[in-house]
């Protein structure tokens, strides 16, 4: 198997659930079905499986304390310690953690290897390398953004903090250009940001060699996925237009458990709500669950106490080990011999009471 | 479960948030709005284009007509069937949908839009 | 033995893998010069390990038990329910390749193989066959295959090229380990009996003998009365030292590497220097040669292991009755004392909190393992002024310091040897900042790998260390490579000699006994190598 094929059936993949609504709703009118029953069982996919896969995972025990020290320990007073990438306690850990998980400070780390063995000789370099970090820290954030922004439609009334981030991701007004359509309603910074980013995460690992060694078609899929989730919203949003009001009470109705599917949405929109749909029924089974491991990685989240607060492992057993008495019976003679201490000495040989028995 | 109480309030605040959408909405009454037509809109039976279109992208439209009368001076819409409208916000949509709050605002509250059209033009009164 | 090839050929690296063969399409041939022998069956035996015989890599057959799947597949299921990390770091790894050009294996050796997250797939997609559900349904297609007696090899192949040195998880957004992989699947590979003879005999012989090279008692007092002599034709002074003797305040313990070879022995010598230097301002403190060994090449082995040869320290401790440990320097000893120890052996409740006779300083880090480290402790000496030294002594060293894997990622400790390597000597350069202190690279040669037959293997492992080297000896004329690791000691001549012949390498505490001027001492002409200190090249050697 290599990156081709891997391409190929990511992308039969998700064009084979982009046809599926298409034909469902298009040809078929099953409305009820991607409106409400799909999305509802997507849902409970999604919950049910991120429960059971991280209490799974808690179910295993963390029997040594196994942070990767990323600075100086707590030692002296004198020697300025590293609290956060090398925390001696809670707090250090809640730092660091906070760090990871929002602005992914293990991978702002990165660099890139420049080897070149020229006439000039072997050089060897680790180069300048955010951009990785870069467009994952803009894919994530941007996700989140069009995440919470999209509460407009499923909550009524809708809270402030929507309004806040809609008008903040919306300031861009790109009506002064000379086209039409992506002038009105305003342009999400979000969505051309997440686009961009998910598009760079997918050529990096086709222009990568090594990335592209390394990749299976479980990440093309997603990738593949987000990105026809993400065509199909700015779609919907510029260009092929949907009666959104209908949309938003199909989505209260899902939300208030009373479904409706009112007439006059559009194709588009039940392909966006079915690669959702997809998107997160698969997000259990699959490397997704990052979102969530993040948490309980033992080597970011405990502390680097182990010599000062013990650390109990619960399933520990006793071993067999080869005791002092055990190494003194076997070397005695010679210790004595060089003059080291011994514990016993030998006993006298047992010959003059054989000889009481003659 | 190792480390029980740590994972579990951690999966509560996780799913709670995405859950969040459940509780908000529960209980609430979140009634879809219903545009109303104002008389003289129900006399005239259609508008400039059909309702569907009309419901998805007026948007669109008012933004082309924007476009095309500041830039290129063209004043007048042929409408598929044939009729011809003068090109304004505030003297054709407006005459018919004088009811702002009901035709308008309704929906945009609704779904959260603040379209900015009464950045330049003026609200129309309404009668209350 | 496989014939190493030279620098200029070996450094022909291409880090570029193939382009339309996928790695699921790859059988690793099982060289000579990468792989290692395989383990002894009488050491196998020695220590109760599964399946005892004498195998080779490089042999078709490897004598694997006849239910080698099966054991493989319970010990894998096993230690998913016992380890969060292992579970963890099988399930959540998304790709992205951080770590991929971290490696210096992959560094060294261009194959793709290497890179942590390939080593780290080739257990996962065994672990997707037999555990998931989309592995199951979907295989190949959901990166799962089947575990043949290949995928076995090949496993092997691979474990046996990482060093645990985490540079990996450093870089990696969700901290997965891949040492933490490396030390599950030596687990899975021991339970079949697919152990390293470089590995597998230290193991044997630390549970018999107290140490990894097999030192009985009265060979390692041998070792420590010939040192005596060599320092007392060095200062004229006599520094004997105790061996097992009860009731001291303090039990010390080195790796026993340290006591062996050189460069070791010299900081071995360095050791000695000192606490005779500090005997007169209260030092009380022991040697044993029963805890004759400060590494661990249990942990290689697997965690039980670790633990029962770890035993012994606090066992002896206990025997002798002293208050606390001083630990010697050593590199995954450190990991091992300060991430393990507490919780293999522990509580050591009949210890205390480790305070410095000479300084009052209380080693308040330590307080539950009760074991100080040596470079803390002498950081502290000097701190408090309680050492005469006169670094000029240092002066034909221009030194430069690598920071060992285990005690600056899985410990922190990366100020203090910095600071003592200041205080006894004048000319102190660093590396380039990617290549030190958390970000450090292996010496190519940790985890077991320290063997002779492997040498290819380890001059590419070590090679993006040597390159730094050569760096700052390129700049500023480095010609002594300072470290805090017996194995670092042991392999990195090595690999100077073959990447930066002009450059040698010494512990930190050889520098410090250079410098540390004795009261009564006769006027020192030479080091501890017996080579002559600066402006003594004339003088006689006496």
């Amino acid at each position: 198997m290599n990156f081709i094929i891997s391409i190929l059936f990511s992308g039969f993949a998700v064009s084979t659930l982009i046809l599926i609504p298409w034909v469902g709703v298009g040809a078929f009118d099953l409305r009820v079905l991607f409106g409400v029953i799909v999305p509802y069982a997507a849902m409970a996919t999604f919950f049910i499986g991120i429960i059971v896969r991280v209490i799974d995972w808690g179910k295993s025990p963390v029997p040594f304390r196994i942070p990767t020290t990323a600075g100086q320990e707590w030692s002296f007073p004198w020697i300025k310690s590293n609290p956060i990438d090398n925390p001696r306690g809670t707090g250090g850990v809640i730092v660091r953690m906070i760090l990871e998980v929002l602005l992914f400070r293990s991978l702002f780390r990165n660099t890139r290897l420049e080897y070149r063995n020229a006439d000039g000789g072997l050089k060897v370099d680790y180069e300048w390398e955010k951009w990785l970090w870069l467009a994952a820290l803009a894919f994530h954030w941007s996700f989140l953004v069009i995440f919470l922004r999209h509460f407009r439609f499923f909550m009524e009334p809708i809270p402030s903090f929507v309004h806040l981030l809609d008008s903040l991701d919306g300031f861009l007004q790109m009506g002064v250009l000379p086209f039409n359509g992506l002038g009105v309603p305003c342009v999400y910074i979000s969505d051309l940001l997440m686009l961009a980013a998910v598009t760079y995460l997918f050529f990096r690992r086709l222009y990568i060699p090594q990335v592209r060694y390394i990749s299976l078609p479980a990440d093309y899929f997603p990738l593949f996925l987000i990105l026809a989730l993400g065509l199909t919203g700015v779609l919907m949003r510029y260009f092929l237009r949907v009666d959104i009001t209908a949309v938003k009470e199909l989505a209260i109705g899902l939300f208030k458990f009373s479904p409706t599917v009112p007439e006059g949405i559009g194709v588009i929109f039940y392909i966006h709500l079915f690669i959702l749909s997809v998107l997160i029924a698969y997000f259990p089974f699959s490397k997704l669950m990052h979102f969530a491991g993040v948490f309980l990685s033992p080597t970011r989240n405990l502390s680097n106490n182990n010599r000062f607060v013990r650390h109990v492992n619960p399933w520990d057993y006793p071993v067999q080990t080869h005791t002092y008495d055990e190494y003194e019976d076997e070397f005695r003679e010679r210790m004595i011999e060089i003059g080291l201490p011994v514990e016993k000495q030998i006993e006298p040989k047992e010959e003059p009471k054989e000889e009481e028995k003659e | 479960m190792y480390d029980g109480g740590k994972i579990i309030i951690g999966l509560i605040i996780g799913v709670g948030l995405l859950l969040s959408p459940f509780i908000y909405d529960a209980g609430k009454a979140a009634k879809p709005p219903a545009p109303e037509l104002t008389e003289k809109a129900k006399e005239a039976k259609e508008c400039v284009a059909e309702t569907s279109y009309m419901k998805s992208s007026h948007m669109h439209l008012l933004d082309e007509w924007r476009h095309t009368v500041v830039r290129d001076g063209e004043r007048y819409y042929k409408a598929k069937n044939g009729k011809v409208y003068y090109k304004s916000l505030q003297t054709t949509c407006l005459d018919c949908h004088s009811n702002k709050s009901k035709f308008c605002d309704q929906c945009h509250d609704y779904i959260g839009i603040d379209p900015y059209c009464w950045t330049c033009h003026i609200e129309p009164k309404e009668n209350k | 033995m496989a014939d190493t090839p030279k620098p200029d050929e070996l450094a022909k690296i291409d880090h570029t893998p193939p382009v339309f063969r996928g790695w699921m399409d790859t059988q690793p041939e099982i060289r000579p010069g990468i792989a290692c022998y395989g383990s002894k069956s009488k050491d196998l035996k020695y220590v109760d390990m599964p399946n005892p015989r004498d195998w080779s890599p490089f042999d078709d057959d490897w004598k694997l038990p006849e239910n080698w799947e099966e054991t493989i597949h319970e010990g894998f299921k096993d230690r998913l329910g016992r380890f969060r990390s292992f579970k963890l770091f099988m399930d959540i790894c998304v790709r992205c390749g951080a770590c991929a050009d971290k490696c210096h294996f992959f560094i060294g050796s261009g194959d793709p193989k290497n890179m942590p997250v390939m080593r780290a797939e080739l257990l996962r997609s065994i672990y997707r066959k037999k555990f998931t559900v989309g592995g199951k349904l979907l295989g190949r297609l959901a990166g799962a295959r089947e575990l043949t007696e290949d995928a076995l090899k090949e496993l092997w192949y691979y474990l046996y090229q990482c060093t645990e040195c985490r540079r990996c998880s450093l870089f990696c957004p969700y901290g997965i380990d891949m040492a933490e992989i490396t030390i599950m699947g030596r687990e899975l590979t021991n339970l079949v009996g697919l152990n390293i003879d470089w590995i597998a005999a230290p193991v044997a012989n630390c549970y018999r003998t107290g140490n990894h090279l097999g030192i009985q008692p009265h060979a390692y007092k041998d070792m420590l009365d010939f040192f005596t002599d060599e320092i007392e034709d060095i200062t004229g002074l006599r520094m004997e030292q105790d061996l097992n003797r009860k009731g001291a305040e303090i039990l010390f313990i080195t790796p026993s590497g340290d006591v062996f070879a050189d460069p070791g022995t010299f900081t071995c010598m360095g050791y000695m220097m000192l606490f005779h230097y500090l005997k007169s301002l209260g030092l009380d403190i022991t040697w044993s040669t029963y805890a004759s060994e400060g590494g661990n090449f249990g942990y290689f082995t697997s965690h039980e292991m670790a633990k029962r040869l770890n035993a012994k320290m606090y066992a002896e401790a206990k025997r002798l009755g002293v208050k606390w440990i001083l630990g010697g320097e050593c590199g995954h000893m450190w990991r091992v004392l300060n991430q393990y120890m507490d919780t293999f052996n522990g509580p050591a409740d009949f210890l205390e909190e480790p305070v410095s006779p000479i300084t009052g300083t209380r080693f308040e880090n330590a307080k539950t393992t009760k074991m100080t480290h040596i470079i803390e402790f002498t950081a502290d000496l000097i701190k408090n002024n309680k050492l005469k030294l006169d670094p000029s002594r240092n002066d034909n060293l221009k030194v430069t310091f690598h920071d060992s894997c285990n005690p600056a990622r899985g410990m922190g400790i990366l100020e203090e040897p910095r600071y003592v390597i200041k205080n006894v000597c004048n000319n102190f350069y660093e590396m380039p900042p990617s290549t030190i202190r958390e970000q450090t690279f292996c010496c190519g040669s940790g985890a077991g790998l320290n063997a002779g037959e492997n040498m290819e293997l380890r001059m590419r492992g070590g090679l993006p260390r040597a390159n730094a080297v050569k760096f700052v000896h390129e700049k500023h004329d480095v010609n002594m490579l300072a470290c805090i690791c017996a194995i670092d000691r042991a392999v990195l001549p090595n690999l100077m000699e073959y990447w930066v012949p002009e450059v040698d390498v010494t512990g930190v505490h050889e520098m410090v006994a250079n410098a540390l001027v004795f009261e009564g001492e006769k006027k020192r002409t030479t080091d501890l190598r017996g080579e002559p200190l600066p402006g003594m090249e004339d003088e006689e050697d006496v």
